[in-house]
């Protein structure tokens, strides 16, 4: 069981901001995150497009913020516990209790939900009859590629995971690949080297085909794939991997009794608590009159709510409003020698 | 403005006046029509207000999509050839009379 001031669920921008101002005013966090990486959206959707409307820095792009906020909670420390997700909250004498999917545990007065639109998993196969095989033969990632040795493998998919896996496993298993039209999404290189592969027949490559129906007794012994017009191909299969992308779910912070609108939180403005005392909202995942999804929102938001954990996490100090420009205090937390 | 037609999964019409500049994805949400999510506000990089255009010549008349709609659409639940995103179909008096299908879900 680890103790701390205050949770912050999301390691996006809003979270990793909210973070260095609970710093600044003595607070310890712990910051949880599902994906293996810190940046949320910023990192996993546009790493490199510039972004044009963060307060004082004329261009930048996604994976540059997302460092240099990293850098700006340096000085504190905070533990980051990645590919994990918070799975559930509890209330116990006034403080709450956070469990997630790989049984870690906090103890805490405060939770800062900085989820965006909540966490991001593979997209998988639409299809029914594919989910008694998912984690088994049906595959959304790879952990040990050793397993496909000297098997048929059936990958779905047009983007850089679908033909990087497809050339890699090519090597030593039995490839398909399927996607749903003519044209890839993946680097020039990758797709040029996948048509090579096609052409001298090392690998089998179907377009304009998407997934119907898998067969099997127990364990999977084929995939069906179909075509726009109706026709259809079995193909022999010991697994099967889908690369869709990831999509946004709101996941397990459905299941916390929070008010819900839509898919956001609504909060107050005055510190973004939420309707359970010591749970914060902030970021794209909150909701009140006028709220814009803009990261200079999440930063502000995250400001408010840092104040609003120090009432539940020092009940009997009182919060005093210093500048960083001017308190020494501060600048012991930051580490900073004048 | 343009009357556009949003037809559920399971059948259920609505329709709404949607101002021209606006998208046909805010034209649902504003109308709180359900079966388009728009995780991403508009970005483009959620595909979640997937829809399907079943009618040939309205497929063919809409603007052409832009680089990196289809390879949104390769993420969408159950992509088919007439897939469109609806938040890059901007509403225009050419739109009048659009109809758009919702694919079975989202996400
Ligand atoms: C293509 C694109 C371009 C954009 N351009 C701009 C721009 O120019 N300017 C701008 O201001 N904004 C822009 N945005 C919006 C901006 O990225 C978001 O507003 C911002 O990322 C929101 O930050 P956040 O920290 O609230 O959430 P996110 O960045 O979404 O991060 C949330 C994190 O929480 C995690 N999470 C959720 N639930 C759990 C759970 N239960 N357990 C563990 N982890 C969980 C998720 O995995 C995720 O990593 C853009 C967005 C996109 C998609
Ligand atoms: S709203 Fe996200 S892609 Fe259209």
């Amino acid at each position: 069981m680890i103790k701390t001031d205050v949770v912050i669920i999301g390691a996006g921008p809003t979270g990793l901001f909210c973070a260095h101002q609970l710093g600044i005013i003595g607070l310890k966090c712990e910051i949880v995150d599902n994906l293996d990486k810190i940046g949320g959206q910023c990192i996993e959707l546009y790493p490199d497009k510039p972004i044009y409307d963060i307060p004082a820095v004329p261009k930048c792009t996604g994976e540059e913020l997302t460092n240099n906020l990293i850098e700006q909670i340096k000085p504190f420390n905070f533990n980051f516990h990645l590919s994990d997700r918070v799975q559930e909250l509890k209330n116990e004498n006034n403080k709450w209790l956070v469990k997630t999917l790989n049984g870690k545990e906090f103890e805490t007065p405060n939770i800062v939900i900085a989820g965006g639109v909540g966490s991001f998993e593979p997209r998988k196969f639409p299809t029914k009859s594919v989910e008694k095989y998912d984690g088994k033969s049906v595959l959304y990632s790879i952990k040990d590629k050793t397993i496909f040795k000297d098997k048929s493998v059936i990958i779905f998919g047009g983007g850089d995971s679908a033909l990087d896996w497809a050339i890699e496993l090519s090597n030593s298993s039995k490839v398909t690949l399927v996607h749903r039209r003519d044209e890839f999404r993946g680097a020039p290189a990758s797709v040029q080297k996948i048509k090579e592969l096609s052409d001298n027949k090392t690998i089998d490559l179907i377009t304009k085909y998407s997934i119907k129906d898998v067969k099997g007794n127990g364990s999977l012994e084929s995939v069906e794939i179909k075509s726009e017009s109706g026709e259809s191909k079995v193909i022999k299969a010991d697994y099967v991997l889908g690369f869709f992308g990831l999509i946004m779910q709101l996941g397990p912070i459905a299941d916390w009794g929070l008010n819900l609108d839509k898919k956001t939180i609504p909060v107050n403005t005055e510190n973004f608590e939420t309707n359970k005392k010591g749970i914060f909202a902030i970021g794209d995942i909150c909701t009140y009159p006028g709220k814009l999804k803009l990261i200079l929102s999440g930063f502000h938001e995250g400001a408010l709510a840092a104040r609003g954990c120090f009432k539940y996490a020092r009940p009997d100090e009182k919060y005093r409003f210093e500048f960083t420009t001017a308190s020494n205090t501060i600048k012991d937390r930051l580490g900073v020698k004048e | 403005m343009a009357k556009i037609k949003y037809i559920e999964f399971n059948g259920t019409e609505h329709e709404a006046d949607v101002a021209n500049g606006l998208s046909v994805m805010e034209g649902a949400v504003q109308n709180n029509i359900p079966g388009i999510d728009a995780d991403c506000g508009g970005g483009m990089s959620c595909a979640t207000c997937h829809v399907y255009i079943n009618d040939d010549e309205w497929f063919r008349k809409l603007p052409e999509k832009e680089m990196g709609e289809d390879d949104m659409l390769d993420q969408a639940f159950e992509p088919k050839s007439n897939s469109r995103l609806s938040c890059q179909l901007i509403v225009s008096d050419d739109l009048d009379g659009l109809t758009v299908h919702m694919p079975e879900k989202q996400v």
